[in-house]
């Protein structure tokens, strides 16, 4: 019954129930957070060899059940065990040194640092001084096992999030992770990244490491995971079922309890007047480079103008622009008036409602309470506003109010937002753009990381704001969602919109083409790339 | 053995004012030991400092003279520091307080034989302007030129010392003297002294206005940071600029905004100091109270109601150093406390662990030593589970 640490068969239909086949097991796991209960007695078993996908609501305790295995909460009750050895970390490290290594999904390198410097970080080992080519190797030859491409020379900062991503990866592996949690790891990745990642994942197991994946894309679960738990309100609803032969109806109905069926009751379209204008803006990004080289389209009244894009060709310098927050060049001019390079103020003043990209430090005040970050665009107006006073009263009432009719899971309003799960601060972002009742709507990445009920919601949202006559600019990464609630899709590459469709001759291959540089016939060729 | 520090996930409510309160006494037991360490006795020497700042009406009042210029300077730093503007410059706005009262008196800028009811509150609008000015300054070159603002307001505060060393011992000098010639009474602040003959128990107490500005301006303040659209804004900058950007804030202007409001607190207790206690002006009128302001605004945690307490704490203590000895123990305990104060404040945010060293395994190299979890290849699990 001894176990080879790297026993090649992929575990599955065979269903091994040995305790010691278990990488991980929790068991009867209660924590409590102050007015909910994030996990109450959750059992959950990881095999060795496994991708085992994790999936619930906003705010099911998915994080929270993760971070008590890897070491950074302690739970109030129950028991892990790592390997059939029971273990009681009191910290990362704990776990780590026992083979267990999370990536968060806000990442925790060094910018300034390169990539090597950065897995050594934090090493007791002295050596790393000593022998920094050498450790350099290393990670590169681990780089490769694994098939995680990046330059082992680069300073953090110079790198894409997907490649920030796999130096995460990296640092766990480098100090003998034989266990990864994985965090919403595919959020923030373009779909040809998130293959990437899961080739490694599958390399991974192939060598009997296991991972945890936690996800709100059904298709994605299905197509990586071994085994699948659902979480419903700090309970298990789904433990462990196989992933063969799970449907996503079925995982959306254990998930929120109710079927979700996206169809999506759209308005015809009635162009009204030209809401936002953009002519030849050009900018820069934050490294100072071109990011937008003569970018024009409009949005009208009463359309969705979604911008497809593979992260990093312009799209968040083009919303910054929009809304005041990026100097640039060019004419931008929302109901006629020119906003280009005023202040965000300006922007505000003109009915200009904006979802930003950086949720936790644009998009909110992390240490502030629920209450002030839902008056942030509303303390000037009353009835918050009184004379130079803020009306605490009617403000603690707009919270109370936004808090329920959007369905923001909060203890209270006066609970610091940095306490809020990823898809609930992001529905209290969009709870008060939308209150503003804005004009225009920048929304970027509006569904990043929420769950499949909530993306429901805010698409209606975004439909019942578009039929009562907004303009939206919708910039995301998930191109079925441009698809589904675009009336016209601009396609951007390299800074330039390289090709404009509407609705009807929306076609996902065309566009997919052009959102990688390649060319067109009734285009002319975008940029010879290479 | 290894002592690390790890981040805490939640932080109690009443962790951070324990520690506060902790912090104050451990710097107590830190300097009592000091004292016995070189043959004093603690506790008659603490007992001693009560006794000299608390023990009657008359040293009470005194306490509260020493406490009025550090309640203003202490409030202009937490309302910099709420910002994170970290202003240490109170002293420097301190000085031109001083200076712009004094002018008002000495250029004369009003007639000779001005009611007080017109003086006093001119001279407060010279030092609150003065003042403003020495915060404006650095808060212009910090919005609009990026220059840091901790090197700006220290080295601005000599520049201040300069200033009115230059027309004490220049323009304004008293035959020579580094001082200049006393202020006209109607440009004195009253005092409890003054109305002995009406209140025979107010004999002899030093206690002035001052102290009322100081409260007064307390209370504006809680209003201003706690209840104003501009506190909201002050909340949010302090948080994430980015945030307060994207929300439509000039961070810009409210920087210079705030940095003229608190040059000019701390200005007034400048008038306050010049009119209420000193008479006249001095190159000598501060003993660093702009300093020890930035501890006062610290062990407050920049709320105003707590300024209070904690500038009588420290008026306390420099009152009861001119009885035990001119400035060495209470500077000590100062520096303690600030010091323990510190250590405090990251305890807030981390827990500190004791333990046993952990070796960390690179990759699929060397399996790691000892340590309860064992690695790599797993020893056979001793009948764990069923
Ligand atoms: N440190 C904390 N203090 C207080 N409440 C917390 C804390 N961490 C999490 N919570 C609460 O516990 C619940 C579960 O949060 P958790 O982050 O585990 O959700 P999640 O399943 O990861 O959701 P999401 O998909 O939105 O990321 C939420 O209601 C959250 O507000
Ligand atoms: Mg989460």
């Amino acid at each position: 019954m001894t176990v080879a640490p790297e026993p090649p068969e992929p575990s599955g239909d065979a269903p091994p129930t040995a305790a010691d086949s278990l990488a991980v097991q929790a068991i009867g796991i209660v924590k409590e957070f102050p007015g909910v209960v994030a996990n109450d007695h959750v059992d959950f078993d990881l095999r060795r060899g496994e991708v085992h996908a994790l999936l619930g609501e906003n705010g099911a305790g998915k994080s929270t059940l993760m971070n008590i295995l890897a070491g950074l909460y302690r739970p109030d009750a129950g028991e892990v065990r790592v390997e059939g050895r029971p273990v009681d970390f009191g910290s990362p490290r704990d776990a780590i040194a026992a083979g267990l290594g999370m990536v968060h999904q806000h990442f925790t390198l060094v910018p300034s640092q390169t990539v090597t410097e950065n897995v050594l970080l934090g090493l007791d080992r002295p050596r790393f001084l000593l022998h920094e080519r050498e450790s350099e190797a290393e990670i590169g030859r681990l780089a490769e096992r694994f098939g995680l491409r990046v330059p082992p020379g680069a300073r953090i900062w110079q790198l894409s999030v997907g490649e920030q991503q796999r130096v995460e990866i990296l640092k766990m592996l480098y100090r003998g992770a034989r266990i990864l949690i994985m965090d919403e790891p595919t959020a923030v990745l373009a779909p040809q990244e998130a293959d990437e990642l899961f080739a490694t994942l599958r390399s991974m197991t192939a060598e009997g490491r296991s991972v945890v994946f936690i996800s709100h894309k059904l298709g994605e679960v299905l197509a990586i995971a071994d085994r699948i738990t659902v979480m419903r309100r700090g309970k298990v609803t789904a433990a462990g079922i196989p992933a063969t032969g799970a449907t996503k109806a079925d995982l959306a109905r254990r998930m929120v309890g109710r079927s979700v069926l996206e169809t999506l009751e759209r308005t015809p379209f009635e162009p009204g007047e030209v809401v936002l204008s953009v002519r030849d803006v050009v900018a820069d990004n934050d490294r100072l480079l071109p990011a937008l080289r003569g970018v024009s389209l409009d949005v009208r009244a009463g359309e969705i103008v979604g911008i497809a894009a593979v992260a990093g060709n312009g799209q968040s310098e083009l919303a910054e622009v929009i809304t005041g927050l990026r100097p640039c060049g060019g004419e931008v001019l929302v109901r006629g008036h020119a906003v280009a390079n005023r202040s965000a103020s300006t922007v505000l003043r003109r009915g200009v409602a904006h979802v930003p990209e950086d949720r936790t430090s644009v998009g909110t005040a992390p240490n502030l309470s629920l209450t002030d970050n839902l008056i942030m665009k509303r303390y000037r107006q009353p009835p918050v506003a009184r004379g130079w006073l803020v009306d605490e009263s009617s403000a603690r009432a707009i919270a109370l109010d936004l808090r329920d009719t959007y369905r923001i899971a909060a203890p209270t309003v006066d609970t610091e937002v940095r306490l809020l799960s990823g898809g609930n601060l992001q529905r209290a972002i969009l709870a008060r753009e939308i209150e503003t009742r804005p004009g225009l709507l920048v929304a970027v990445q509006p569904t990043r990381g929420l769950d499949v009920g909530a993306i429901e919601t805010v698409h209606r949202l975004l439909l019942d704001l578009r039929a009562k006559g907004a303009a939206i600019l919708l910039i995301s990464e998930e191109l079925d969602e441009i698809l589904a609630l675009s009336d016209r899709v601009d396609v951007m590459y390299e800074g330039r919109v390289v090709g404009s469709f509407t609705a009807a001759e929306a076609d996902i291959g065309r566009i997919g083409l052009l959102m990688t540089g390649g060319s067109e016939a009734d285009h002319a060729p975008a940029e010879a790339a290479g | 053995m290894t002592i690390r520090l790890e981040p805490r996930t939640s932080v109690p409510r009443w962790l951070s004012p324990a520690l506060t309160i902790g912090a104050v006494a451990v710097a107590l037991t830190i300097s009592g030991a000091v004292i016995a360490a070189v043959g004093g006795d603690p506790v008659a020497s603490y007992l001693h400092i009560l006794n000299a700042s608390f023990g009657s009406v008359g040293v009470l009042s005194d306490t509260l003279v020493k406490a009025t210029p550090l309640i203003l300077t202490g409030l202009a730093c937490a309302l910099a520091f709420r910002m994170r503007l970290w202003n240490i410059g109170a002293e420097g706005q301190f000085l031109l307080g001083a200076w712009g009262a004094s002018a008002v008196v000495l250029f004369p800028l009003v007639p000779d034989g001005t009611p007080a009811i017109i003086l006093i509150p001119v001279m407060m609008l010279a030092g609150m302007l003065a003042g403003g000015l020495w915060g404006f300054i650095p808060g212009v070159l910090r919005a609009r030129l990026g220059v840091n603002e901790i090197i700006a307001t220290l080295m601005l505060n000599y520049v201040a010392l300069l200033w009115i060393q230059f027309w004490v011992f220049g323009a304004w000098s008293e035959s020579g003297f580094q001082q200049t010639k006393a202020f006209p009474d109607a440009a004195l602040l009253p005092r409890l002294a003054d109305f002995a003959d009406a209140v025979p128990a107010f004999a002899g107490l030093t206690v002035h206005l001052g102290l009322l500005f100081g409260l007064v301006t307390a209370g504006l303040l809680w209003l201003f940071l706690e209840r104003s659209r501009w506190g909201y804004e002050i909340r949010l900058i302090g948080d994430s600029p980015r945030a307060a950007r994207y929300a439509g804030i000039d961070i810009g202007r409210r920087l210079i905004i705030v940095f003229a409001i608190s040059g000019a607190i701390a200005g007034l207790a400048g008038m306050s100091e010049v009119s209420g206690v000193v008479g006249r002006l001095q190159d000598r009128i501060s003993p660093g109270y702009g300093f020890t302001a930035v501890i006062v605004a610290y062990l407050a945690k920049f709320r105003p109601g707590r300024v209070i307490v904690a500038a009588i704490l420290f008026g306390a203590l420099i009152l009861a150093g001119r009885e035990i000895q001119p400035s060495g123990v209470p500077a000590m305990i100062q520096g303690i406390i600030l010091f323990t104060l510190i250590v405090a404040d990251v305890l807030v945010r981390y827990r500190v662990r004791i333990e046993r060293r952990v070796p960390v395994t690179a990759a699929a190299a060397s399996p790691p030593a000892a340590s309860p979890p064992a690695a790599s290849p797993p020893a056979p699990s001793p009948g764990a589970g069923g």
